[in-house]
């Protein structure tokens, strides 16, 4: 596992309070993780926290799983 | 009208993260006073205050029982102790299966005196500091004060009314008295009430230091701190926590057999019009909320056993109180009991009305009444009223009044008795 999906994985457990096992690169936030669109607004800040990234709005509205948000980071770096 | 009783309980106190470990400690004259631990307080007016204690305390409250870790994260921690206590209260009343139906004919009127504070303060720092874009998107609905009715009612699928009241320290028993009315009205058979506070924050305690309200003087002893009554009180002890009454139609809960604690037969509700933060200099209107609940609930000045007293150790609201209380009783004051459990929990702001009511089911419960604690030395004007100084009494408890006034010149009271 990338350094970045480890990462990733940690922030999503930690906001969603789901159990890391769940939380696969094919996991969508919304359908898997019971995440709403406000979580994954709250989910892309703490990406752009942890990688001190930019995630513009037209971009965090395409991320819908756990792969789309490490490879969009992973994109930025 | 129809009538009114309560059928389930729930509590988050600084006594105990529930109904009877509070009531076994209020019963036990200990107090939920300490110094302050969600911040340092050290150069703040008051360092002290009664604050809910963490999970592994002897009397602590485990937010995991009964709110999911996601909720926890999003909203400020009035909103998750009033849908813990909402959950006892609801469990306690054995109403978690009710028909869709039913739930239609199910509400909520849990309310708070300020709300999101803690959260309002953080979030703004994270503004200054890191602009817009780094609030949370959670902010405004975990902070509002109608979000534990909201939250409760999605957590339970209660259909019924969905309210919320905002009379500061008034707000627990307006919140009951409120939803009362509704369930004799017609309007709902079933009714979570009740009300939550913490502001145990920087800009809380900075904000009440300002006002003048706050006890300062304890900083060694903040036990000490809260004492109504006594010569030496010297403001309130800031306090946290949620109380939540299950309220339903008698009829209803007759028919399938609930344990029924008390019927609430008396509300009344007044405005002081004369300043937002003094009482009336004579208790004018402590004394007509309590003279309209007593007329509604048709009880004789004689019925009432115990009073739950604002009493929030503030030198001038307790001798007002008192007052009123003596001049509505008149020589029926000799045959009640009044006291303040504030002494042992602090002031818990909106959620005071609602656990102090609780208490008073359970004096009606029990047939004992709550100690006031630390009464060493009760002011001159509280001769020939038993004020309950120090230790619980066991008495007899027929019928019981609670009151509540707050900030704004708002007054509730409720008279309650056992069905």
């Amino acid at each position: 596992m990338s350094e970045t999906a480890d990462r990733v994985k940690k922030i999503v457990v930690e906001h969603l309070g789901v159990e890391a096992e769940k939380v696969t690169e094919d996991a969508s936030f919304i359908d898997d993780l019971g995440a709403d669109s406000l979580d994954i607004v709250e989910l892309v800040m703490a990406f752009e926290e942890e990688f001190g990234v930019e995630i513009p709005d037209d971009a965090a509205e395409k991320i819908a799983t756990v792969k789309d948000a490490i490879d969009y980071i992973d994109s930025k770096q | 009208m129809r009538r009114v009783v309560v059928t389930g309980l729930g509590m988050v106190s600084p006594l105990g993260g529930d109904v009877e470990t509070s009531w076994k400690n209020i019963l036990a004259s200990k107090s939920g006073a300490g110094t302050i631990t969600r911040f340092d307080a050290t150069d703040f007016q008051s360092n002290y205050a009664c604050e809910v204690k963490p999970a592994d305390h002897e009397y602590g409250f485990d937010a995991n029982k009964r709110v999911d870790h996601k909720v926890q994260r999003q909203v400020d921690p009035f909103i998750v102790y009033g849908i813990d206590a909402a959950g006892q209260a609801i469990e306690d009343a054995g109403l978690l299966d009710m028909t869709e139906e039913e739930r239609f004919r199910a509400g909520c009127s849990i309310g708070s005196g300020i709300g999101g504070l803690p959260g309002i303060e953080s979030e703004s720092l994270v503004l200054a500091a890191k602009g817009p874009r780094r609030v949370s998107p959670h902010f405004v609905h975990g902070r509002l004060i109608n979000l534990i009715s909201g939250q409760v009612s999605i957590k339970y699928g209660l259909m019924g009314p969905n309210h919320a009241v905002v009379t500061a320290c008034s707000t627990g028993a307006h919140s009951i008295g409120d939803a009362a009315r509704m369930i004799a009205m017609d309007d709902a058979d079933v009714m979570l009430a009740g009300g939550a506070e913490s502001t145990v924050c920087p800009i809380g305690i900075a904000g009440f230091g300002q006002a003048r309200a706050l006890s300062t003087g304890f900083r060694d002893e903040p036990w000490r701190a809260s004492r109504p009554w006594d010569e030496a009180r010297d403001g309130f002890v800031m306090g946290e926590g949620a109380g939540v009454v299950v309220l339903e139609e008698y009829e209803r809960a007759k028919a399938r057999g609930a344990k029924i604690y008390a019927e609430v037969i008396g509300y009344g509700l007044s405005g002081d019009a004369y300043h937002v933060t003094a009482p009336h200099p004579e208790g004018s209107g402590a004394f007509r909320s309590m003279q309209m609940a007593l007329r509604k609930s048709g009880l004789a000045l004689e019925d009432i056993d115990y009073v739950n007293a604002h009493g929030t150790s503030t030198p001038l609201g307790d001798e007002l109180e008192l007052g009123a209380v003596r001049r509505l009783f008149g020589d029926a004051i000799g045959g009640l009991s009044m006291s303040s459990t504030k002494s042992a929990i602090g002031h818990l702001l909106g959620g005071a009305g609602a656990v102090e009511s609780i208490f008073c089911i359970l004096a009606l419960r029990d047939q004992i009444v709550p100690p006031t604690l630390n009464l060493d030395n009760p002011s001159e004007n509280c001769a020939g009223v038993d004020l309950v100084p120090h230790v619980a009494k066991e008495r007899k408890v027929r019928a019981v009044l609670n009151n509540s006034f707050g900030f704004g010149g708002t007054n509730a009271s409720l008279v309650m008795k056992a069905v």
